[in-house]
């Protein structure tokens, strides 16, 4: 079973993603992915390091599987978490909104 | 409305510094976050899916221009751009950063806000109804009864850490427009024969996943007894609330094992043993609240506007404004304008910033520099003069404002939904827009009537679904999401709960089911004056049941 990592950063609470050097990274395709139980077990403790230093929230596994020739979230929760709302919400929105929706050009598609 | 005076102030900054401590020992490290959650719910921050969710209090609904426009200034600085209006009348932004917050706090101090009990198990924004003070029907003024219930639960040490979360709703019109009847506490001003002011009061209504419509125990609270006995029922259920398990915690529970009699007496007995206190309401304290609500001094006019007719008679769109979102005012020559944070095919409830300082410029030039959000996610424009309506009308539709379709199937009350939501099951802001779009707010939406469809995206039941004349309810079943449907649900002066149709509906056809039992109730009806929750009174699920599971290929069952 193929999973990754995910928290919330601390500092903004933005949805963020452990990349294979062990960087939190907030595009979804940039995720690592972890299959040896070995692996996952260094992930795992790399990621409560780093929420032991005040970085993120809460890390946990997301299930992935094959997807549209690349991989995504098993459940609806985590692919609309990876992704954002599935709504249109932005009106006006400051640099944040819009740095988030270019990034969202390399995620694999739902 | 109500002014801060220096103790607010001093009290209100006073948090904001105790927050800004408490933030700054959480990103150092001092703090973990188990020991921080509970400082960060206590001043409305969640850590919802997304990122973190500020719910701001707006008690009872009321804003003035100021606030408003400092909404939308924390929306564009702090935010992104936009804000959204929740069913409790309160405003969540869905993105700010933790590291931001204590200025966002601080920001809202200066204009008398703050999210002080907008989470947590202690007693939560006052709401009523958002026609309070301007309604024709209206008996009492309902907003000094909720802020004198505000400024006693704020902080309140005996309170602060219930077994649950506790609502309390006042009304004061013939008709409920503030759900009384699905609160904790539901109160109904009224007056007795020598014109005295009391409470109706109900207990034990609430909705989430065991929905009850609240007991009434007592007929006639005296006004000066009004703490005393909200104090009543607040100490017994502190006392008998169940605190062992979190979903039967609420005094619906307490109440529904209780049984009725035996909590009437329970309180009746706690507030005979209490009322001699301190808790008698002078009335002078009464006095002086009532006139931070005291109406504006408004110059009646005729009650007909040649300038609204001539509009009226050209132009079919500002036709539908009127008809739909334009109620009557107590005073002669005024209106109260609902404007609609439904546009076609639009999160609910959302408004952008450059939306929000529109309506804060409408509420100075044309209403007094007050409005008020409903529980059903809209904003009051609560003292418009008839002349002013062609004005309002096309300022709001310059800003995207002026959808006509104030309680009509578009009129949705959607939850934030698994697209925000950290509890979620299901989505249902798209639910919502598509409904919209299928319906629209022109001719179709006219035909069909007063119709309120309430969506919620879990059993918590933030968006009402259980009194939607039509609720629906998103859980996630196999991996899917579903829709489950409710009928007949109400949340006005005939209270009742929605019944379940039966199965449940995928995503995709969900608004198919819909459709089918708007045009089952139109098949059905007498005639276009029978509304859809009288007709569904008058003939029951079946044969809504047999258009949606026999005749017609919508279910998936």
């Amino acid at each position: 079973m193929a999973e990754i990592v995910t928290a919330n950063r601390l500092g903004d609470g933005i949805v963020v993603f452990l990349d294979a050097q062990g960087r939190w990274v907030e595009p979804f395709a940039q995720a690592a992915m972890f299959a040896d139980e070995s692996a996952k077990a260094a992930a795992m403790a790399a990621a409560k390091l780093s929420e032991a230093r005040n970085e993120v929230v809460d890390p946990y596994w997301v299930e992935v599987v094959a997807r549209g020739g690349g991989f995504a979230p098993k459940s609806l929760r985590e692919s609309i978490r990876a992704h954002g709302p599935t709504i249109q919400f932005t009106f006006s929105g400051p640099a944040r909104g819009a740095e988030r929706s270019a990034q969202e050009g390399v995620h694999v598609p739902l | 409305m109500y002014r801060y005076d220096e103790f607010d102030f001093a009290f209100v900054s006073q948090r904001v510094d105790q927050f800004r401590d408490q933030v700054a020992r959480r990103l150092s490290g001092e703090l973990t976050e188990e020991q921080f959650r509970p400082h960060r719910l206590m001043n409305g921050l969640y850590l919802q899916l997304h990122s973190y969710m500020l719910r701001i209090a707006v008690p009872y609904g009321l804003l003035n221009a100021r606030q408003m426009r400092k909404l939308a200034d924390i929306a564009r600085k702090y935010d992104r751009g936009y804000g959204h209006f929740t069913t409790r009348q309160n405003l969540q932004f869905n993105w700010p950063a933790l590291k931001d917050t204590p200025d966002i706090l601080a920001e809202l101090a200066s204009v008398e806000m703050h999210a002080i009990q907008t989470s947590g198990n202690c007693i939560r924004n006052v709401t009523a109804d958002h026609f309070a003070g301007v309604a024709k029907d209206e008996t009492v003024d309902p907003r000094p009864y909720a802020e004198i219930l505000r400024q006693w639960s704020s902080l309140h040490p005996e309170f602060t850490f219930l077994p649950r979360k506790f609502k309390i709703a006042v009304n004061g019109a013939a008709h409920d427009r503030a759900v009384i009847q699905a609160h904790d506490i539901g109160l109904q001003a009224v007056k007795n024969a020598q014109g005295e002011v009391g409470f109706e009061v109900y207990v034990g209504g609430g909705l989430g996943r065991t929905p009850m419509i609240g007991r009434k125990i007592s007929d006639f609270v005296a006004e000066k007894d009004l703490i005393a006995y909200v104090d009543a029922i607040l100490r017994v259920y502190n006392l008998e609330g169940r605190r062992d398990n979190k979903y039967k915690a609420r005094i619906k529970i307490l109440v529904h094992e209780k049984g009725e009699s035996p909590m009437r007496e329970a309180v009746e007995k706690e507030f005979a043993a209490r009322r001699a206190e301190e808790l008698t309401l002078p009335a002078e304290e009464v006095a002086r609240i009532e006139a931070y609500f005291a109406p504006p001094p408004l110059k009646a006019h005729d009650s007909t506007s040649a300038r609204v007719e001539r509009r009226a008679s050209r132009d079919a769109r500002f036709r539908d404004f009127l008809a739909t979102n334009v109620a009557a005012h107590k005073v002669s020559g005024y209106s109260i304008v609902t404007v609609s944070l439904k546009p076609i095919g639009k999160p609910p409830g959302d408004a952008s910033a450059d939306q929000m300082d529109a309506l804060a410029d409408l509420a100075e030039d044309y209403s007094q520099d007050e409005m008020r959000v409903s529980h059903e996610q809209n904003i009051i424009l609560p003292y418009v003069a008839l002349d002013d309506l062609p004005a309002v009308y096309d300022r709001l539709s310059s800003v995207g404002l002026s959808t006509p379709n104030a309680g009509l199937v578009s009129d949705i009350i959607a939850c934030p939904g698994l697209d925000y939501c950290a509890l979620a099951t299901a989505r249902s802001i798209p639910v919502a827009e598509r409904i919209s779009e299928r319906f629209g707010d022109g001719a179709r939406a006219r035909d069909i009537g007063p119709l309120k469809i309430k969506i919620s995206g879990c059993i918590n039941a933030c968006g009402h679904h259980h009194v939607g004349h039509i609720g629906i309810l998103g859980l996630e079943r196999a991996g899917e999401e579903t829709y489950q449907i409710t009928l007949g649900g109400s949340g006005d002066e005939t209270a009742s709960i929605g019944q379940i149709t039966g199965p449940g509906f995928s995503s995709e056809k969900v608004v198919d089911a819909i459709e089918t039992i708007v045009d089952t109730y139109k098949g059905l009806r007498t005639d276009a004056n029978e509304e859809f929750l009288a007709a569904f009174r008058r003939v029951g699920m079946q044969p809504f049941k047999e258009a949606l599971y026999e005749r017609s290929a919508g279910s998936d069952i």
